[in-house]
C-alpha cells in the first residue's frame, strides 16, 4: 500500500523535515517560509476576494483555488501574486506551498479476504463450475458468466491447464476489472479542508468506517473534524462521538435534538475552516435508496456543504454481505450524492462482496477502502490485486 | 434489472401459448428464466437448484400436461413451492407457560437487532404484555444508549446495568435481567445481543453462554433482507452455533427482493416469524409467506403475464368472485371518486409509464389523452346522485340533459355509459381468472387493457377489480415515488408487505 502520499496543511510548529519524500516536494516546500504569515491567522473569511488573484495565475495546472484561504486584506494578498511566477516554472507543483506531504500508516486487508474455494475445491477440468462459485460470491449471474468466458478464452490462448495457471488467470481477470487509476482517496488537490461525505443504507457500518478513517488520518497527523449529521437514529451522535474521541478528532454535533442534518453538515465544514482543519468527515443517517424523501435530504446535505467547500469524496459504504441489491444502492446513491468511491465493510465474515465487481463494471465507481473487523485499525485501502489473490488463494 | 424478468417471460410464454401444451423443452426454458430471477433476487444458488428441480418434477407430471393453460400452471407451481418453503402458514410467537417469556435476538452486525427490539417491545406492549428490554450488546459503541433511547420512545423499561462500549459482561447482564424481570413481574424479556459474525468463534460462544443463562423461549435470528448469497452460511453458522427457533427479516421497506428469506428458511427449516419494514416503531408485522413469495418472484409482473396468456377460466372460482364483486357494487360515483384520486397523484401517463412491464404499452400510453379525464368528470358531475348510483336510469331525455349540462354531446354520454358497463363487465372477467387469490394481482392488470386509446373508462373499471383501485393505485404511486407507505393495511397488495417489489 505504499505510495499513497497526501498533502495536508503545515502547522506552525511542524518541522519542515517531514517533507523529504521527493525532491520536488522539498523544493516546493521552501516557499512555505515566505507564505506562512499569510496562512497562519487569517483563515476567517470565505473565498471571496481571492477570485481575481486566481485568474491572474497563468498556469492552468495549478488548481483553480491555489490557496485555500489566502483571501483577507489586500495587503497580505499582494505578496502572493508576486510569488506565483516563482512557483510556476516548476511544472510538477501539485500541493500548495503551505502543505506538507504525509504518508498514512500502512494497513492491509489481506486477513479479511477469504478464498472462493474454501468450500468447493477448484476443478481445472470443469471451468463451468467456476460460474456457480462466482455466483455464490455475489458476483451476479451476468458478471459470473462473463468472467468465466474470459478465463476460458485466455486459458485457451495460453494453453493453461493446471490449477495454479487457471487460478492465476482468474485472479488476473478479476484484478484487471477492479484496478483503477483513481482508487486513492482524493487527498491531493490541495484544496483544504478536504470534505468527505459518508453515505449508505442502514446498518452497513458507516459510523464504524468513519471512526476508523478518522483514526487513520489522525495517526497520519491530520487534523480531523467529524460532523455528526445522523440526527435521526437513536444515539447515533453518541456512537460517532465515541469514535471521534478514540480517534482524537473534533466532533461537531447537532445543537438540538433532531436538528436538520444539512445544517449540522454546514456547521461542521464551517468549524473545520475556522479551526484550520485538514479534513471534515460528515456522517449521515442510513437511508434505503428507494426512499425518495430521504434521498432528497441527502441531496440537500451535499448542496449545503458545497456552499463552503468542494467535496473531495462521497463514500458509499456497502456491507460485503449485500447481494444484488448493492447495485441498486450504488445506482441510487451515485445519482443523488455523486458517489466517488465505495467502502466495502465486514469483509472479515464469510461474504466475499462480489457485488462490487458489477458496481465498478456497470457504474464505474471504484472501491477505495475496505473494512475487515471491529478493531480501529481493521481498515485498509482497497487493492485489486490483493483482493483478487485473496479470492483465488 | 427487474423489468427484464417480465420481458423474458413474455417471450417464453408467447411460445408456450402458441403451442398450447408444454414440452419438456418449454418447461426448461421457463425454468431457466425462473432460476435467473431467483438468483437476481439473491436466493442462494444451492437453494435455487433444489427448488428448480422440484418445480421441474411437478411441472413434468400430469397436472401440467393436462391443463388448459400450462404456462399459468408452471408459475402457479413455482408460487406454491415458494410459499411452502417460506413456511406455508404463519407461525406465532411462542410464549412461556410461566412468565416471563424470554426472547433472545441474535444476528450479524447491522442487521437491525436493536431497532427490532424496540419494535417487538412496542408490539408486545400493544397486546397487553409488559415487556422488558435488556441491553446485552456491550460491544458496539453506544448500543446500550441506543436501546435506552428506543425503550424511551416506545415506553418500555430497559434493563441496562452496564454502560457498554466494551465494559461489562453480557452473560451476567442477561442472567440478572431474568431475576429482575421475575421480581418486577415483567411478562416478556427481550434480550438484545451484540452483532456477531458466524465465523467469530469467541463471540458465538458468548451467544451460546447467553442462551444458557436465560433459557429463552425464542431465539430469533435477525437478518437484513438485502443480504446476498452469504445468507445460507450465516444462517447455518447461527443455527449450528447458538441455535435458533425463528427468523426475523428486516429492512423490507427497501427494494431488495429478499431472496435471503428463502435461503434462510430453506437452510434452517425455521419459520420466519416477523417482518420489519421501516424506521418507525410501528413498522413491524407478522411475516406473510405468500407476500414474500410474490416479492421474490416479482410476481406482480408474472401474474400479469398469466393474465395475458389466460384464455380459459375456472367456472366455480369465477362465480365466487363475481359474487364478491356483486356485493361491492361499483357505481359511477366510485368511478368519479377514483378519477379524482388518480388526479391528485399527478400525471396518470407518467405514473403508468413507471410501472414495471409498462414498456410494451408505451406507444399506446402516448396516445392517451389526459383531458379525457376532464371530460368524463364533467359528464359524471352533470348527473344526479341517483343516476350515478344507477346508470340504468339514464334514458334519452336524461342523457340529453347531461350532455347539455356538461357541454358534451349525447354521443359522448352514451360512450361513457358504454365504457362504464364494459368496465364492470371487465372487472368480472378479470375476476374470473381466479388470480386474486394470489397476492400481487392488483399490481398490473389495468395495464393489459390500456390499448384502447379512448378507453380509459374501461381501464379504470378494470383496475378497480380489486375493489378499491384508487387505494391500490395510491399505494402504487406511493411506492413509485418512494414515500413511506405508512402503516396502513395493504390487503391484496402486490408486493410483499405492501411495499416495493
Amino acid at each position: 500500500m505504499a505510495g499513497f502520499l497526501f498533502w495536508k496543511k503545515k502547522r506552525k510548529d511542524e518541522p519542515e523535515a517531514v517533507v523529504e519524500t521527493t525532491a520536488e516536494v522539498a523544493e516546493v516546500a521552501e516557499p512555505v517560509a515566505v507564505i506562512e504569515p499569510v496562512v497562519v491567522e487569517p483563515v476567517v473569511e470565505p473565498v471571496v476576494e481571492t477570485e481575481p488573484e486566481i485568474e491572474i495565475a497563468p498556469e492552468p495546472e495549478i488548481e483553480p483555488e491555489p490557496e485555500p484561504e489566502p483571501e483577507i486584506e489586500p495587503i497580505v494578498v499582494e505578496p502572493i501574486v508576486e510569488l506565483e511566477p516563482e512557483i510556476e516554472p516548476e511544472p510538477e507543483i501539485e500541493p500548495e506551498p503551505e502543505l506538507v506531504a504525509v504518508e498514512l500508516p500502512k494497513r492491509s486487508a489481506r486477513k479479511g479476504i477469504r478464498s472462493l474455494f474454501s468450500r468447493i475445491k477448484f476443478d481445472p477440468e470443469n471451468l463451468d463450475e467456476l460460474e456457480d462459485i462466482l455466483i455464490q460470491a455475489d458476483f451476479g449471474v451476468d458478471a459470473s458468466v462473463s468472467i468465466v468466458e474470459e478465463v476460458k478464452t485466455r486459458a485457451k490462448k495460453s494453453g493453461a491447464e493446471t490449477e495454479a495457471e487457471l487460478k492465476a488467470i482468474l485472479a488476473a481477470v478479476i484484478a484487471e476489472s477492479l484496478e483503477r487509476e483513481d482508487k486513492a482517496l482524493n487527498l491531493s488537490d490541495g484544496k483544504l479542508p478536504y470534505v468527505f461525505l459518508v453515505v449508505g443504507v442502514n446498518g452497513v457500518g458507516k459510523t464504524t468506517t468513519i471512526g476508523k478513517l478518522a483514526n487513520w488520518l489522525t495517526e497520519g497527523e491530520w487534523s480531523v473534524v467529524i460532523g455528526a449529521a445522523d440526527t435521526f437514529r437513536a444515539a447515533a451522535v453518541q456512537q460517532v462521538a465515541t469514535w471521534a474521541e478514540r480517534a482524537g478528532a473534533t466532533l461537531i454535533g447537532p445543537k438540538t435534538e433532531g436538528q436538520d442534518p444539512a445544517s449540522v453538515a454546514f456547521e461542521s465544514v464551517e468549524a473545520a475552516i475556522k479551526q484550520d482543519a485538514d479534513i471534515v468527515i460528515v456522517d449521515t443517517a442510513g437511508r434505503l435508496q428507494n426512499k425518495t424523501d430521504l434521498m432528497v435530504e441527502l441531496d440537500k446535505i451535499r448542496r449545503v456543504i458545497e456552499k463552503q467547500a468542494a467535496i473531495s469524496e462521497v463514500l458509499l459504504v456497502l456491507d460485503a454481505t449485500t447481494g444484488q441489491n448493492g447495485l441498486a444502492q450504488a445506482k441510487a446513491f451515485a445519482e443523488v450524492a455523486k458517489v466517488t468511491g465505495v467502502v466495502l465493510t465486514k469483509l472479515d465474515g464469510t461474504a466475499k462482496g462480489g457485488i462490487v465487481f458489477s458496481i465498478q463494471r456497470e457504474l464505474g465507481i471504484p472501491v477505495k477502502l475496505v473494512g475487515v473487523g471491529e478493531g480501529i485499525n481493521d481498515f485498509a485501502f482497497f487493492d485489486a490485486q490483493e483482493f483478487a489473490n485473496g479470492l483465488v488463494s | 434489472m427487474f423489468g427484464n424478468l417480465s420481458d423474458r417471460l413474455v417471450e417464453t410464454f408467447k411460445n408456450l401459448r402458441s403451442k398450447g401444451k408444454l414440452s419438456p423443452a418449454d418447461i426448461d426454458a421457463t425454468l431457466r428464466e425462473i432460476r435467473r430471477a431467483l438468483l437476481e433476487a439473491d436466493v442462494a444458488l444451492d437453494v435455487v437448484k433444489a427448488f428448480v428441480n422440484a418445480v421441474r418434477d411437478r411441472a413434468l407430471g400430469d397436472e401440467v400436461s393436462k391443463a388448459l393453460n400450462p404456462a399459468q400452471q408452471v408459475v402457479q407451481i413455482v408460487n406454491e413451492e415458494l410459499v411452502a418453503i417460506l413456511g406455508g402458514e404463519q407461525r406465532k410467537l411462542a410464549f412461556a407457560k410461566n412468565p416471563p417469556t424470554v426472547i433472545m435476538l441474535a444476528g450479524l452486525q447491522g442487521s437491525g437487532k436493536t431497532t427490532l427490539a424496540g419494535k417487538l417491545a412496542k408490539w408486545l406492549k400493544d397486546q397487553g404484555q409488559t415487556p422488558l428490554l435488556v441491553a446485552a450488546d456491550l460491544q458496539r459503541p453506544n448500543a446500550v444508549n441506543q436501546l435506552q433511547v428506543v425503550g424511551e420512545r416506545v415506553g418500555v423499561p430497559v434493563f441496562a446495568p452496564e454502560p457498554g462500549n466494551g465494559v461489562g459482561n453480557p452473560v451476567k447482564v442477561s442472567k440478572d435481567s431474568i431475576k429482575h424481570a421475575t421480581q418486577k413481574m415483567f411478562s416478556v424479556v427481550i434480550v438484545d445481543t451484540a452483532g456477531r459474525l458466524g465465523v467469530d468463534e469467541e463471540m458465538m460462544q458468548q451467544a451460546i453462554d447467553i442462551r444458557k443463562a436465560v433459557d429463552p423461549d425464542e431465539v430469533l435470528f435477525v437478518i437484513d433482507s438485502m443480504v446476498g448469497q452469504d445468507a445460507v452460511n450465516v444462517a447455518k453458522a447461527f443455527e449450528d452455533g447458538v441455535g435458533i427457533t425463528g427468523v426475523v427479516l428486516t429492512k423490507l421497506d427497501g427494494d431488495a427482493r429478499g431472496g435471503a428469506a428463502l435461503s434462510v428458511a430453506s437452510v434452517t427449516g425455521k419459520p420466519i416469524i416477523f417482518a420489519s419494514n421501516g424506521e418507525g416503531m410501528d413498522a413491524f408485522e407478522p411475516f406473510y409467506p405468500d407476500r414474500m413469495a410474490s416479492r421474490i418472484l416479482d410476481m406482480g409482473d408474472v401474474l400479469t403475464l398469466i393474465e395475458q396468456t389466460q384464455k380459459n377460466f375456472d367456472e366455480a372460482e369465477a362465480r365466487a368472485m363475481a359474487e364478491k364483486l356483486a356485493k361491492d357494487t361499483f357505481t359511477l360515483e366510485d368511478f368519479l371518486d377514483q378519477m379524482q384520486q388518480l388526479r391528485k397523484m399527478g400525471s396518470l401517463k407518467s405514473m403508468l409509464a413507471m410501472m414495471p412491464g409498462a414498456g410494451q404499452m408505451r406507444a399506446q400510453l402516448d396516445q392517451f389523452d389526459e383531458r379525457e379525464i376532464d371530460r368524463t368528470e364533467a359528464i359524471i358531475r352533470s348527473m344526479t346522485p341517483a343516476e350515478r348510483r344507477q346508470p340504468k336510469l339514464l334514458n334519452g331525455s336524461r342523457r340529453s340533459r347531461i350532455a347539455k349540462g356538461s357541454g358534451m354531446t349525447v354521443t359522448d354520454v352514451n360512450s361513457l355509459v358504454n365504457r362504464f358497463e364494459q368496465a364492470a363487465k371487465m372487472m368480472k372477467t378479470v375476476a374470473k381468472g381466479g388470480v386474486p387469490q394470489l397476492p400481487g394481482m392488483p399490481n398490473m392488470p389495468g395495464m393489459g387493457s390500456f390499448g384502447g386509446g379512448k378507453s380509459k373508462g374501461k381501464d379504470k373499471g378494470k383496475k378497480s377489480k380489486s375493489g378499491n383501485p384508487a387505494k391500490r393505485a395510491a399505494e402504487e404511486a406511493a411506492r413509485l415515488s418512494g414515500q413511506k407507505p405508512g402503516s396502513a393495511p395493504t390487503e391484496g397488495s402486490g408486493s410483499a408487505f405492501g411495499l416495493g417489489n
